[in-house]
Order: structure tokens, then C-alpha cells, then sequence
């Protein structure tokens, strides 16, 4: 809210400052962002109440980012953004989206709507990035080629943190999952990341909501870790509900990671290496928050976008996406090394954050992890385990 | 520019009785520590650290004075340039700076300073003299490489995010070309006759060469290290020495050193310094090179002749930025 004065304020100072320039016609990259309201569930840890604009402001960011970059090749980029209500039809707002002549959609939908929305006849000649789902199938059985993914996978986020534990010589885990179905699934990529990485789940124990944590947690959790020998305690509780009280209760003296404690992320705003600091301080004085991790999957997004016009001084959609899809491109992406789309499943890959909550700890994949390609292969589903059909 | 042939040529000539090992002429290496707020003051003869001085907050970029007398440094978290009499080794003052202030260069009158804000997208041009800002220009996102060409005419501007070399017209004090690299470029710097200009480009893992007169890359070369992959090569920053032979670039976190045969445009060698080389500074003779390792938290020495390095000096945390004053 508070942004868009301040872009349209620059805009027409600069459009006072340079009257020039802007007499020659911008041509215009159109990009839409599709997301729907969702209910937060009830959770224990209410410490931190989510922004209600994260991932739009990612998408405005990267606006302005590439604006700044356009004004110097008469380009122009426009946002288009959706909120679908809770009880709303993404489908529709996609049809209608495509109706206008909308041809890139950055898609902040979580689970298996972007595989849905990707099989839509009028998705067909569309780009769709998914830039909200950590969901492996949409890398695998639902994966299409009109899709591609910024966010990180589960997969890619477990293998991250499992390097670095193998690295640590931290190899017998402790796994409690929490009781809703992404819990599962974020359990499910630990148990695939500890086979791949020699580790072991030695004990596995499902958290039930019966445990009153916040009132009795000194009594609760003591007992609830006890059990084999371990090294860490790997927590799968992706909305916060449990995850924050396990650390210090644990019944052994362990360190807890997973989706608390020592997380594997892409974001997180302790990382300033790589020119992160810059990129983090001008969100933050955009939108006097923290970027998070959707705000930078969907800038990322955006950005190719940006970056694709950019390389080839093109704003034709179909131009766009060829580039973005095709060998050449790569994106900076303050990670320290070129980000660049793998065309077996579209995924973007990149190096992934593990921090705590003041300081980041490390970034996988770490040394040592070899790969015959790029090192960043040996995190997520690489190409012979890919369960994308060819495409 | 008399005083600096005056030093080279005693330089020179006491080259010849010396042995290899030992600096021709004394000179004082200052090396900014980013995460310290320091900066180390090392002696040329005997390679130790003989002082270490507190600056301002996050000290990068540093760059002497015409003179020699003075030294700038971009205390970036102080938003300002700081400006050190080095013969006290005393702040005497700051310049305005505008925000975040990273790398500069100096005009080769030593008048105007080229300042990149890295926050907000604009090159701030200080008067040293007046200490007051002559003017400003829009560039792209993330400024970052500044260099100004040897007559003084062109003043340029690299863009980390935008990726671009944007040439400013000093005269006309605006941007009036610009010329598309390779994903985040960083660091910049003319041959020393002004023909062509070198821009790194960190995540591209490139060293473009440009052509001054058309604007235009001229050529691009990649780098190539046996046992370092390729991601690992981010090539920052560049110096060139003044006979035309050799261009020396700092890979980063492939810590080595390419040495690029700048007449052939061919990587002849390169040179194993410390983690993530940064920053480089011949000394007044060219006959070392010093260069900057962040990770490591030391400076390396390169015997230019050999094309060795010498020993690594330990400085502070973040070594980032060094000049070298003879």
C-alpha cells in the first residue's frame, strides 16, 4: 500500500527529470500475480502475526527493480494482482486472467493448485511460475511444461539441512511430525534426504493436539522426547503451530532443526552475503518489513521476467518465455552463484539458507557434495530421479 | 603526476640492486576491514602490520588523494566518505556521500569524487575541495563498479542488478550510453591509455572488455580453474599494470588470481591467494601486487615478475578494500 505513492511519486519525478527519455513509446511486459486468502489456523506460538502482503510485495519489488533496469531500454513492467477470497475459484481467476491477454502469471498458491491451474486448456499458452508450493509432486507426477517453480521444494529444503547435519556428523535424527497433511510431507522429504545423505530417523513420533505445550510444555515435552539415542531433533511443523517450544524441553540436550530452530530456507533475513544486504535493506524500506520467503520466490519470478527482457531487449511474451525456458538465462539471485531453471522439471535452482533465528549457520550444498554439473543438483529431485514425464 | 614518475623512477632504478624479495622503494600498504571498522597499515619492507587505526562504520572502498597525502575511505554504515591525513592517520573530515556509499573513483585531477550509492541508485559527484556535492546522477539498480577515464571525460558506472555499464558525460553530467554485461558486474577500471575498460561480472563469472570509442564489448573472456567449479569463479576485482602487459583479476571464493595477458586478451596463469580475494593494489613500482582475501582475513603478496605469491600478511576481519601509497 504504502509502495505504490512512493513508485508512482519516483515515476513522475522522473518522468519531470527526463522528459526525453520518455517521449520515446516504453513498450510494456504485463505480468499477473495470482493468490488466495487463506485462514491461518489456530496455532500455539502466536508470537509473530504474518504480513497480510507477503509474496505481492515480493512482486513489487521486483517491479521496481526492473523498471529501474527497463527505463534504460524503454521498457516498462506492469503488475496485475488477484486475491482470490478464501472460499473463491483460482481456476477462474485464472481464466479470466488469461481472457484479459494475460500470458505470465506468477501463481503464490499453495499444495497442488499450480499443477491444477497448469493443465487448464486456457493455461496452455501461458507461463505460470510457482513461487508459493513446496510440493515434490508438482516436481514430479504434476509437473508441466508451462510450469516453473521459484520456491524451493521440500525435497531440495530436507537435502539442504541433511548435508549439513552429515557434515556435523549429526546423523541420527529424532522426527516428530506434526498432525496436519504438509507436515507429512515435510517428513516424508527428511526421511528421503536421511537415506540419500546417510543418516538415520532412529525414532519417529507424531505430535497429537492434546498436548496443552503452552501451559504444561516443562512437563509435556520432557517426556514426549524420550526415547532411542540422538544426535538432533528434526521438527515437521510447517504452520508453527508446536515447533517452537520443543527447543530447551527436549528430554536429552539436543539442538532442534527442520521447520524450527535451524531452518532450511530460501529467504530469511539474516543473509546478507552476495549483495543480500542491498536487496533487503530496499525491501525494508519499501514495506518496513522483512522480506520473506514468498516475497522472494515470487520477486524471483518477476525478476526473470525482468532479467529475460532485459537479455533480449524484447517484451514479446512468447520471446520471453523461450528465453526464460531456454539454456541462456540465468538469474542473480544474491545467493553467490548464477540461479538458472533445470528443464526437466522446471524447478529453480539455487543454494538454500540454513539459519536460525539471529544468525544464519550455513548454506547448502556444502563442500564436498560433488555433482558432475552443478553442485546445486545435489539438492531436490535431480535428473534421473526426476518422476516428471519427459516434456 | 611529476611526483608519481619521480617515485617510479627511483623506483625503477633502485630495482636493480635489490634482490626480488625486497620492495624496491618503502611504500605503506592501508587495507579497510569491513566487519573490524579498521583499517591496517602494513609496511612494504618488513610485510607486518605496523598499525591498525579505528575508522567509520563498515569501511570498504579506499583510495588516495592526487597528492598522496590524504586517504578515502567509504565507511558505508556511516553513510559517508571519510577522508585521513596520513601522516597523522586522524579523520579530518567527512564528505557528503549520499547513501550507503561502496566504491569511488577519483577524477584525474583529483577534484571530483564518483561515489556509488548502492541504496539508492544514483552516482553522487563530490567536489573534495568544497566538500560539497557537485551533482547527481540516476542509474540502474545497485550501483556498484565506478572508474572515470584518464582524460576525465567519460565517468562510469556499473549496476549489479540492472547489469549494465552506464557512461556518463562528465560535461553534460548525465548518463548517456550504456552497454549490457554479464550478471552482476562489479568492479570496473580503463586501461591506463583510456581505450578500453574492464568490467567483472560476479555471477556472470566473466571479464568483458570494452571498447571506449564505440562502447561496445569487444570481448568476453571466461575463466577456467582445475578443481574449482565453475559457479565458484565470481572475478571482482581488476588492476592493470601501466606497460599494457599484464591485467590481474580476483576470482572470489575460487581464491585465485587470473592473470590475463592484456594484449592476447589469454589467461595465462593463475595464482592460489586466500579465501575470497576481493580487491588488489599494485605498489607504486608494479613490481607486487597485493590482494585483499575477506574470508581469510589476510592480504596476499604477488611478485609481479614471477607471477608468485609471496606471503600473506594477516589483517583484519573482512579484509575488503587496500591502496598503496609509496
Amino acid at each position: 500500500m504504502r509502495f505504490i505513492p512512493l513508485v508512482s511519486s519516483l515515476l513522475a519525478g522522473w518522468l519531470l527529470a527526463t522528459p526525453a527519455a520518455f517521449s520515446q513509446d516504453l513498450a510494456t511486459v504485463r505480468i499477473a500475480y495470482l493468490t488466495q486468502a487463506t485462514e491461518r489456523p489456530p496455532a500455539l506460538s502466536n508470537l509473530d502475526s504474518p504480513p497480510d502482503d507477503e509474496g505481492i510485495a515480493g512482486a513489487r519489488q521486483a517491479i521496481s527493480d526492473n523498471d529501474t533496469t527497463g527505463r534504460f531500454l524503454h521498457q516498462k513492467f506492469e503488475l496485475e494482482t488477484v486475491t482470490v477470497p478464501e472460499d473463491g475459484d483460482p481456476t477462474q481467476a485464472l481464466r479470466e486472467l488469461a481472457a484479459k491477454g494475460q500470458r505470465i502469471v506468477v501463481l503464490d498458491l499453495p499444495g497442488e493448485a499450480p499443477g491444477t491451474l497448469a493443465r487448464l486448456p486456457e493455461a496452455a499458452n501461458l507461463l505460470l511460475f510457482d513461487a508459493g508450493s513446496t510440493d515434490d509432486s508438482l516436481r514430479n507426477a504434476l509437473c508441466a511444461p508451462n510450469l516453473l517453480h521459484t520456491m524451493p521444494n521440500r525435497a531440495m529444503l530436507a537435502d539442504a539441512l541433511a548435508q549439513y547435519l552429515a557434515v556435523k556428523r549429526w546423523t541420527k535424527w529424532f522426527l516428530v511430525v506434526g498432525t496436519r497433511p504438509e507436515d507429512k510431507l515435510y517428513a516424508a522429504a527428511i526421511k528421503r534426504a536421511a537415506k540419500r545423505f546417510g543418516a538415520e530417523v532412529v525414532e519417529e513420533k507424531a505430535w497429537s493436539e492434546d498436548h496443552d505445550a503452552r501451559r504444561t510444555a516443562q512437563a509435556e515435552l520432557p517426556v514426549f522426547t524420550q526415547g532411542k539415542r540422538y544426535d538432533v531433533l528434526v521438527v515437521a511443523d510447517e504452520v508453527g503451530d508446536f515447533g517452537d517450544y520443543v527447543m530447551y524441553r527436549t528430554w536429552d540436550p539436543r539442538p532442534v532443526a527442520g521447520t524450527q530452530g535451524l531452518v532450511p530456507t530460501n529467504w530469511h533475513r539474516t543473509h546478507e552475503s552476495w549483495g543480500a544486504a542491498q536487496l533487503q535493506s530496499r525491501f525494508r524500506s519499501a514495506f518496513g518489513r522483512n522480506m520473506l520467503p514468498r516475497d522472494q520466490a515470487v520477486w524471483a519470478a518477476v525478476r526473470a521476467v525482468g532479467e529475460a527482457a532485459t537479455r533480449t531487449r524484447s517484451t514479446d511474451p512468447a520471446a520471453l518465455m523461450a528465453y526464460i525456458k531456454g539454456p541462456d538465462f540465468t538469474l542473480a539471485g544474491f545467493k553467490g552463484v548464477p540461479l538458472s531453471f533445470r528443464p526437466w522439471d522446471g524447478q529453480l535452482r539455487q543454494p538454500i539458507l540454513l539459519a536460525a533465528d539471529r544468525s544464519l549457520v550455513s548454506v547448502s550444498p556444502q563442500e564436498g557434495f560433488l555433482h558432475p554439473k552443478t553442485e546445486l543438483d545435489t539438492l531436490g529431485y535431480d535428473q534421473p530421479e526426476t518422476g516428471c514425464r519427459p516434456r | 603526476m611529476t611526483i608519481r614518475r619521480l617515485v617510479l623512477l627511483s623506483a625503477l632504478l633502485a630495482g636493480c640492486a635489490l634482490p626480488a624479495l625486497a620492495d624496491t622503494v618503502a611504500s605503506t600498504i592501508y587495507v579497510s576491514n569491513e566487519k573490524d571498522n579498521t583499517l591496517s597499515i602494513i609496511d612494504s619492507t618488513t610485510l607486518e602490520v605496523t598499525d591498525t587505526v579505528k575508522v567509520g562504520r563498515r569501511p570498504r572502498g579506499i583510495t588516495l588523494s592526487a597528492d598522496g597525502s590524504q586517504l578515502y575511505i567509504c565507511a558505508s554504515d556511516d553513510d559517508a566518505v571519510q577522508v585521513m591525513d596520513l601522516k597523522t592517520k586522524q579523520i579530518i573530515h567527512n564528505l557528503p556521500s549520499g547513501k550507503d556509499p561502496e566504491q569511488f573513483a577519483l577524477s584525474p585531477d583529483g577534484k571530483l569524487l564518483f561515489i556509488a550509492n548502492e541504496d539508492n541508485n544514483v552516482v553522487t559527484v563530490v567536489d573534495v575541495t568544497t566538500r560539497k556535492v557537485a551533482f547527481q546522477v540516476d542509474v540502474g539498480v545497485e550501483p556498484e563498479g565506478m572508474a572515470v577515464s584518464p582524460d576525465g571525460k567519460w565517468a562510469v558506472n556499473t549496476s549489479e542488478t540492472t547489469n549494465m555499464v552506464h557512461w556518463i558525460d562528465v560535461e553534460k553530467q548525465a548518463v548517456v550510453d550504456n552497454t549490457l554485461v554479464d550478471a552482476r558486474p562489479r568492479y570496473t577500471r580503463f586501461t591506463k591509455d583510456g581505450s578500453q575498460l574492464w568490467v567483472t561480472s560476479e555471477v556472470g563469472g566473466t571479464l568483458a572488455i570494452i571498447d571506449t570509442a564505440t562502447r561496445q564489448v569487444q570481448k568476453t573472456i571466461r575463466f577456467k580453474i582445475k578443481g574449482v567449479t565453475q559457479d565458484r569463479i565470481q572475478p571482482v576485482g581488476i588492476r592493470l599494470t601501466a606497460d599494457g602487459r599484464y591485467g590481474f583479476v580476483a576470482l572470489g571464493p575460487a581464491n585465485h588470481v587470473a592473470v590475463v595477458d592484456a594484449k592476447t586478451f589469454e589467461v595465462k596463469d593463475y595464482l592460489l591467494v586466500g579465501r575470497r580475494v576481493w580487491q588488489m593494489a599494485l605498489s607504486p613500482d608494479e613490481k607486487r601486487l597485493y590482494a585483499t582475501n575477506g574470508v581469510s582475513g589476510d592480504v596476499s603478496v604477488i611478485d609481479v615478475e614471477a607471477l608468485k605469491v609471496l606471503k600473506s600478511v594477516k589483517v583484519g576481519r573482512y579484509p575488503w578494500g587496500v591502496a598503496v601509497k609509496g
